[in-house]
């Protein structure tokens, strides 16, 4: 193999097919993608729930993780927050000429490292490579098929007194990658929460909590979820701003940046709403997995559609849904 | 003890710390038979104010009026439309702090040059310009300077550095304004258009920020001169209450003095080696124009004409139009940034204007006060 990606390697010819067999089947390989049809025949027994989306993610490493794992994370992670197991996955790959093959593998490493983890496959899969500049570096698209094992997840069906918990400490993803962004020049020990959570899903669904409703809090951040759970169960989600768990690495970014950390995107973070009777079980479940899980907001009627943060020292605010282009404060 | 970063923040933000001040002040204004209307005059005091939720800890005869000092809101059209129509310009990139990408000017905002093929960087500090100009030695990098007394030592940091290493290829849009030259204007109007709001303002809170570099000694002559007293203050919820209750105090105890909140970063002279950097590089304009204010004798700076070379306003003179451009005639922004009118009492606030789509100037900044009211909500109990 050569070690940079050339055009010809996208051309459909032997040089693509050395790459496909070198990169993609050599990390990829099972028996449904082996036989290289047009296209994948699956079995089925049960409903299924699909998603798709892309990964432009610049830089391309970072803290905790790379494109590769989250393209497999984000994905595999929409179908569980419908209460879906992953099980098959499609991946395609837009290369610009002249990228490191040396970083395409290890990209495909991680790809192949988190299927595992969620106990999915690659069926099928497509490569381009296109002139240097029309894209940056790599992008990839995975679209996921899943096997729905828990029904009635719905941002519709919170009602008065639920609990709200969120699965880790919140925007470790956003702050990590705004500090690793040129021109910032933060020297920190943060590490993305890029994760595979169908672990962390199965284990309530296992436990029989009733989970009314499950997000995945990536852009927009936690705040984005629970502003879209309020105006769609007509509800007022209440935040005790003091249990919001956040790490001093974030918390210090956002006080230099202007930023909350309730608005910065999270990767491996998800957002869960439970009746009141199962709260401390639910708890205590998504604490085996990350000790900093906590419960965070309860739902009121008080001023429905909207969410409210509740400061220690007795005053309320809203918390609106971050829009635009996050921007730093001027002074 | 090593320093921290969260030390800067976290005992500033205590719940019991706060409430004690609450209490303290309550006391305090019970023995005043009057009403004390507190101007911040800073927009990052406003923002602090509102996202903490302090009204609703302050007693009903305690007021804050919320002031003019957002530098991007206060920034007239016609100058944000010098911004875009340099964007536009084939050669050129241009350069600028946060929010000010986002103002719309009569053309649209600098946002949307960009979605048109301009070149608009927005940056942390004005030094990454020194490395887009290096990278890009074809173009004409223009650095468009915003603020007030807190970022007008980074410009001239830049300009030093320009003129020190010969850089051909920056230069410099300024609308650098400063504090209390407004302040003045707005207990005492100059301006035979605008009315004089004397007895609306009864003291003022003074950004510690604005202080750390210029001093405590700018605003000197508020309280012996215009009855005012001023406390320079800090932004974190517990260095605001305190302030609060500093001025309270002041009025119980029938004093009217200059003091210090933030004595832990401000002195009264301030930080002399950037003070003698500005001064070497700008001088005073006799009027700049505010967005909602009008023209304001000495309240913005410009290159001295020595670095005329250098100012982007005198270089592209031919593209740069100067007539004034009013704001549209619902908006109430003009009163709101002389503290006359609160946000809610404009009949387009969070209809007809909300964050994304800003009609006026005090809703297009995070800092702005509209956008403080909108975004937090004003949730008095």
């Amino acid at each position: 193999m050569e070690k940079n990606i050339t055009l010809a390697m996208g051309n459909g010819g032997a040089e693509n097919n050395t790459l496909i067999t070198e990169v993609f089947y050599k990390a990829f390989k099972n028996d449904i993608l082996s036989q290289s049809e047009d296209a994948a025949v699956l079995d089925t027994s049960s409903k299924i729930a699909m998603t798709t989306d892309s990964f432009t993610v610049s830089p391309l490493f970072f803290a905790g993780g790379d494109i590769g794992k989250l393209s497999i994370c984000g994905t595999c992670n929409d179908l569980a927050m419908m209460g879906a197991k992953p099980k098959y996955l499609t991946c395609s790959v837009i290369i610009e000429e002249g990228f490191s093959t040396r970083e395409l593998e290890k990209i495909v490493r991680s790809m192949k490292k988190e299927l595992a983890i969620n106990d999915a496959i690659i069926v099928s899969g497509d490569t381009k490579v296109v002139p240097k500049g029309s894209v940056d570096k790599i992008f990839i698209n995975t679209t996921g098929v899943g096997e729905v094992v828990y029904s009635g997840i719905s941002s519709h069906n919170l009602k008065e007194g639920m609990s709200i918990l969120v699965s880790r400490d919140i925007g470790a993803h956003g702050a990590t990658i705004f500090a690793a962004r040129e021109g910032i020049g933060f020297e920190t020990t943060l590490q993305t929460d890029c994760a595979s959570l169908y672990p962390q899903v199965k284990a309530l669904i296992d436990n029989d909590i009733e989970i009314v409703a499950l997000r995945d809090a990536t852009r927009g951040g936690v705040a984005a979820v629970l502003n879209e759970w309020a105006k769609a169960s007509d509800v007022c989600i209440e935040v005790d701003e003091a249990s919001i768990p956040i790490q001093e690495a974030v918390q210090g970014i956002c006080e230099l940046l202007g930023f909350e950390a309730l608005s910065l995107a999270n990767e491996g973070t998800f957002v869960l709403a439970v009746p009141k009777k199962d709260e401390q079980k639910a708890l205590q479940i998504l604490q085996q997995t990350n000790n900093t899980a906590a419960i965070i907001a309860t739902t009121t009627h008080s001023h429905n559609t909207k969410v409210i943060l509740n400061s220690s020292w007795g005053t309320k605010r809203f918390l609106d849904l971050p829009s635009g282009e996050l921007l730093p404060r001027i002074c | 003890m090593e320093l921290e970063l969260k030390n800067l923040y976290d005992d500033f933000r205590d719940g019991d710390t706060l409430k004690a001040f609450a209490k303290i002040i309550a006391q305090d204004a019970a023995k005043l038979d009057r009403d004390i209307n507190i101007m911040e005059v800073c927009g990052g005091h406003t923002h602090s104010i509102m996202k903490f939720g302090l009204p609703q800890l302050l007693p009903k005869n305690i007021n804050f009026i919320h002031g003019p000092g957002c530098p991007v809101c206060i920034m007239p059209k016609e100058r944000i439309d010098h911004a875009y129509i340099l964007a536009m310009q084939e050669d050129v990139i241009l350069v600028t702090l946060g929010d000010m990408i986002k103002v719309p000017g009569s053309h649209g905002s600098l946002q949307q040059a960009r979605s048109k093929g301009a070149d608009v960087r927005f940056v942390y500090s004005p030094m990454e310009t020194l490395k887009i100009a290096q990278e890009n030695p074809d173009k004409k990098v223009i650095f468009f300077a915003i603020g007030f007394e807190t970022t007008t030592p980074m410009t001239a940091v830049l300009v030093d550095q320009v003129l020190k290493n010969n850089i051909t290829n920056i230069l410099f849009h300024i609308n650098h304004v400063t504090v209390p030259e407004v302040m003045k204007e707005l207990i005492d109007s100059r301006d035979e258009h605008v009315d004089s709001y004397n007895n609306q303002i009864d003291a003022f809170l003074g950004p510690s920020h604005v202080s750390v570099i210029a001093g405590a000694k700018i605003y000197e002559e508020f309280p012996t001169k215009y009855n005012r007293p001023v406390v320079v203050s800090g932004f974190e919820p517990v260095d605001v209450m305190e302030g609060i209750s500093m001025i309270v105090k002041q009025f119980v105890e029938n004093r009217c003095e200059l003091e210090i909140q933030y004595k832990r970063v401000v002195s009264y002279e301030g930080n002399l080696n950037s003070q003698a950097l500005i001064n070497k590089y700008f001088d005073k304009v006799s009027l700049f124009r505010w967005r909602g204010l009008g023209n304001v004798p000495d309240s913005g700076l410009k290159l001295k004409d020595e670095y005329k070379h250098l100012d982007a306003e005198v270089v592209y003179k031919d593209i740069l139009p100067l007539d004034e451009i009013e704001d549209h005639k619902l908006c109430i922004c003009g009163d709101i940034l002389r503290g006359i009118a609160k946000p809610p009492e404009c009949t387009i606030f969070g209809t007809a204007c909300k964050p994304n789509s800003p009609v006026g100037s005090c809703m297009v900044s995070s800092e702005g006060a509209c956008a403080a009211y909108y975004k937090y909500g004003n949730l008095l109990s």
